[in-house]
């Protein structure tokens, strides 16, 4: 059984109201535009393997806040060992969920890593995130949607085990600079 | 003797240099300090772990220093990466980040590959660091001397975080001393 994609993150995404949101490049940045534009989401365009980070850093500058990393299992294997940096520092604001179709969906669906034995969630625990899942259903989805929203005691990963097969591609600005300072702004901290 | 290599102690642990980069920092307040681990850096890594208005962030390699630096901005922190010239090559895709984003962005990079390197492996990327950090989109200082390193990397911290702006400071191996081996 797998998820689709859209509906999923579209799920883990509502009744936001403090949560700061990081995409990796491709379609998780498709989904979580799909889902509503919102300047307090960070799309990244490039950047591959740099998504878990970004989200590091904004997770450790605004303790009090949610942070999610939205990203695809493809953009996660090139940073892997972002996964052993989070787990040193283990920001209970940071929850990073990837999106996990087994494949390099922008590239022609060449089959990932995953597909060929890697599992993502065993890394992440390994490196010591100890809440580190695989999500293959609708039960699963609902319990890690509630964890995303809060602040917990440590870090946490989520694999979501989605439907290959591409959607309707929902463009946000490419123009890093404006949202940045968009995100910025909306966060009040423009003028630090 | 050990075969491990070691560093001529003479020259970084007894250093002031490192503690004037410590103050410089903490002076524009900046909060996440991230590292490769590193013997030029290891004084002032030190002494960020010491420091509780700073966050000490342990790499596994370069380049997420660069994306944490991205995010830390984003959360309204100030941030720095330092590294080793060999860590230089890693960042360079992640750059485009910080050059399309207009993020300001700070790294001291202590440099090998340059002035009486023992380890041939150290001399492609250290010859190569200025230009690939230049091509990269980031201006460039160096202080060669202990008594530069001050303004230097002082200059370095008004164009980041002031005029916001991206900046490498060079700190040279003769400054640093040369890596010494064990026989």
């Amino acid at each position: 059984m797998s998820l689709d994609r859209r509906a999923a993150v579209a799920r883990l995404l509502s009744g936001r109201t403090d949560l700061l949101v990081v995409t990796g490049l491709g379609s998780p940045t498709y989904d979580v535009a799909a889902a509503g534009d919102h300047p307090l989401n960070f799309y990244l365009w490039g950047a591959m393997g740099g998504a878990a980070m970004v989200g590091l850093g904004l997770a450790l500058a605004q303790p009090r806040r949610p942070v999610l990393v939205v990203t695809g299992d493809g953009e996660m294997l090139m940073g892997l060992g972002s996964l052993a940096t989070i787990a040193a520092r283990n920001p209970g604001n940071l929850t990073v969920a990837v999106l996990d179709n087994e494949s390099y969906g922008e590239t022609g669906g060449q089959k990932s890593h995953t597909a060929l034995g890697a599992d993502i969630a065993a890394v992440a625990r390994g490196c010591g995130i100890g809440d580190s899942r695989i999500i293959g259903g609708e039960d699963d989805l609902q319990s890690f949607a509630g964890r995303i929203h809060r602040l917990g005691e440590s870090s946490a990963v989520g694999v979501l085990k989605i439907s290959t097969g591409e959607d309707q591609r929902i463009l946000p600005s490419r123009d890093a600079a404006f949202l940045k300072d968009r995100f910025r702004l909306a966060l009040g901290v423009a003028a630090a | 003797m050990s075969d491990a290599p070691r560093l001529d102690a003479g020259s970084v642990a007894a250093a002031a240099w490192p503690d004037a980069i410590f103050d410089i920092l903490k002076r524009f307040r900046v909060r996440q300090v991230a590292y490769v681990p590193d013997a030029g850096h290891a004084r002032l890594i030190e002494r960020v772990h010491a420091e509780p208005s700073m966050t000490p962030v342990v790499l596994t390699t370069e380049e997420e220093g660069v994306a944490l630096s991205a995010g830390a901005w984003l959360g309204g922190e100030r941030s720095v990466l330092l590294m080793q010239s060999s860590g230089v090559g890693n960042c360079v895709n992640m750059l485009s980040l910080v050059r399309l984003g207009r993020f300001p962005f700070l790294t001291l990079v202590t440099m090998r590959g340059e002035w009486g390197e023992f380890n041939p492996w150290q001399v492609p990327m250290g010859t190569a660091t200025p230009e690939a950090l230049r091509l990269s989109g980031l201006h460039v200082v160096r202080a060669d001397a202990p008594a530069e390193v001050a303004d230097v990397v002082g200059a370095a911290a008004v164009m980041t975080y002031e005029a916001e702006t991206a900046t490498a400071v060079l700190l040279s191996q003769r400054l640093i001393g040369a890596k010494v081996f064990a026989k």
